[in-house]
């Protein structure tokens, strides 16, 4: 129970996606605009991510991972295919991305329209993918543990993306020197906001 | 060879007037992540180029055949094949600056430029000029990668590529690195100083 706790905690703070790595960057500075928007993205990510990420575990662990295979028999222990892994996890996240986009869109149109547009630019959002990556970096110990950890990684996502948007939704009306407005002044807030997260990486856990 | 006027400019333009990073806002994530040194930040730079400019040609062909209701899927599995390769390369022959990169060679796949050229130019150009697009793309990403790369070296650890350049006697008088330039945060504000300077001469850039 600690230990899922602490995955969580420092999965949202400490190893915040945007401001510890600057994974998904591209979508968080376009399309943190304005508030509502900036939630339904978060929501779409954290949600993609909390699926694919486990799915990504048990690949990883089952058959890609050098020994993994040996499940099958004695003939397999030898086999390494983790090189095959990009392609695997992109598959994994493409595939379900438009799995999720179909169902959604079949099942729950209120919901599609207001989050249509941002499941195509999920696909290649790179926290998501990040996110599978790390995973294979950090060994956790079982499913359980991948997976609230994907679910800390998606929530920070949201939390840095929400309080960007509601911060740029201010800055309309604040007098910038013109060559820094858009998306210059975001990008020196974002790094302010970094030093603020850095703040957490003494955190122990 | 001479080139035409027209692929000059679609080769050119991204260095400056259409720069991938600073103008249309695309590849941030690795721009910031990788050049707290400046080795990793060129080695990254020539990977993306290679991987950007061979996905857009092979896109390109494949333009006329792939459905559009799968293309993203296409496209992914594409960059993904190009990205192990240059992984393994790097493995072979780069093996320190690979550790460096650690998941962010992989993460060229989701590299904003790569899926944004593919969309905008090879799905809709020959493989000639989408080759030049991708060479394109992929030097004016890497020129911003190295301009980083260089400030937050210099001024986070008196180094350049790995050899000091700021002189002991700098330090003797009380000169000290700026450990805040290798902290991630300070890529942001080094882009934005860039961006500053890049739109005060480009007036037309400026937003409103």
């Amino acid at each position: 129970m600690e230990e899922l706790l602490s995955t969580f905690v420092r999965a949202v703070f400490v190893d915040n996606m945007i401001f510890a790595y600057y994974l998904g960057m591209c979508s968080f500075l376009a399309v943190s605009k304005n508030v509502k928007t900036a939630l339904g993205l978060g929501i779409a990510v954290t949600f993609i991510l909390v699926c694919t990420l486990p799915i990504n575990y048990i690949l990883e662990n089952y058959v890609l991972k050098e020994g993994a295979l040996s499940w099958l028999g004695a003939g397999y222990e030898g086999v390494n295919l983790s090189f095959l892994s990009f392609l695997i996890f992109i598959a994994v996240i493409a595939s379900f991305t438009q799995l999720v986009e179909m169902v959604i869109e079949r099942f729950a149109p209120a919901l599609y329209a207001s989050l249509g547009i941002f499941l195509p630019l999920i696909a290649v959002n790179c926290a998501i993918l990040g996110g599978s990556l790390f995973m294979q970096q950090k060994s956790f110990a079982n499913v359980g543990v991948a997976t609230v950890y994907s679910l800390g990684c998606g929530i920070g996502w949201l939390l840095a993306i929400v309080g960007m948007a509601a911060i740029r939704e201010k800055l309309t009306y604040s007098n910038i020197p013109k060559p820094l407005k858009g998306l210059g002044i975001t990008f020196i807030i974002t790094g302010l906001m970094g030093i603020g997260f850095m703040c957490f990486s003494g955190l122990k856990i | 060879m001479r080139l035409s006027n027209k692929s000059k400019e679609i080769l050119a333009g991204p260095f400056s007037k259409n720069n991938p990073v600073i103008v249309q806002m695309l590849g941030i994530c690795s721009a910031l992540a990788v050049t707290s040194k400046l080795e990793p930040s060129i080695v990254m730079g020539i990977s993306v180029t290679v991987v950007v400019a061979f996905a857009n040609v092979i896109i390109s062909l494949l333009r006329n055949t792939i459905p559009n209701r799968i293309r993203i899927i296409v496209q992914l599995v594409v960059v993904a094949a190009l990205v192990t390769i240059v992984s393994e390369v790097l493995k072979a022959f780069a093996f320190d600056v690979n550790k460096q990169l650690s998941v962010f060679v992989g993460l060229i796949i989701t590299n904003c430029i790569l899926m944004g050229r593919l969309e905008a130019f090879a799905l809709g150009n020959g493989p000639w000029e989408s080759f030049l697009d991708g060479l394109g793309n992929g030097l004016g990403y890497g020129i911003i990668l190295v301009i980083i790369g260089f400030f937050r070296e210099l001024f986070g650890s008196g180094t350049l590529l790995g050899y000091q350049v700021v002189p002991d006697v700098f330090y003797q008088w009380g000169y000290v690195n700026n450990g805040l330039m290798i902290l991630p945060p300070m890529a942001l504000i080094v882009v934005a100083v860039i961006i500053w300077v890049h739109r005060s001469k480009n007036k037309d850039l400026q937003e409103n």
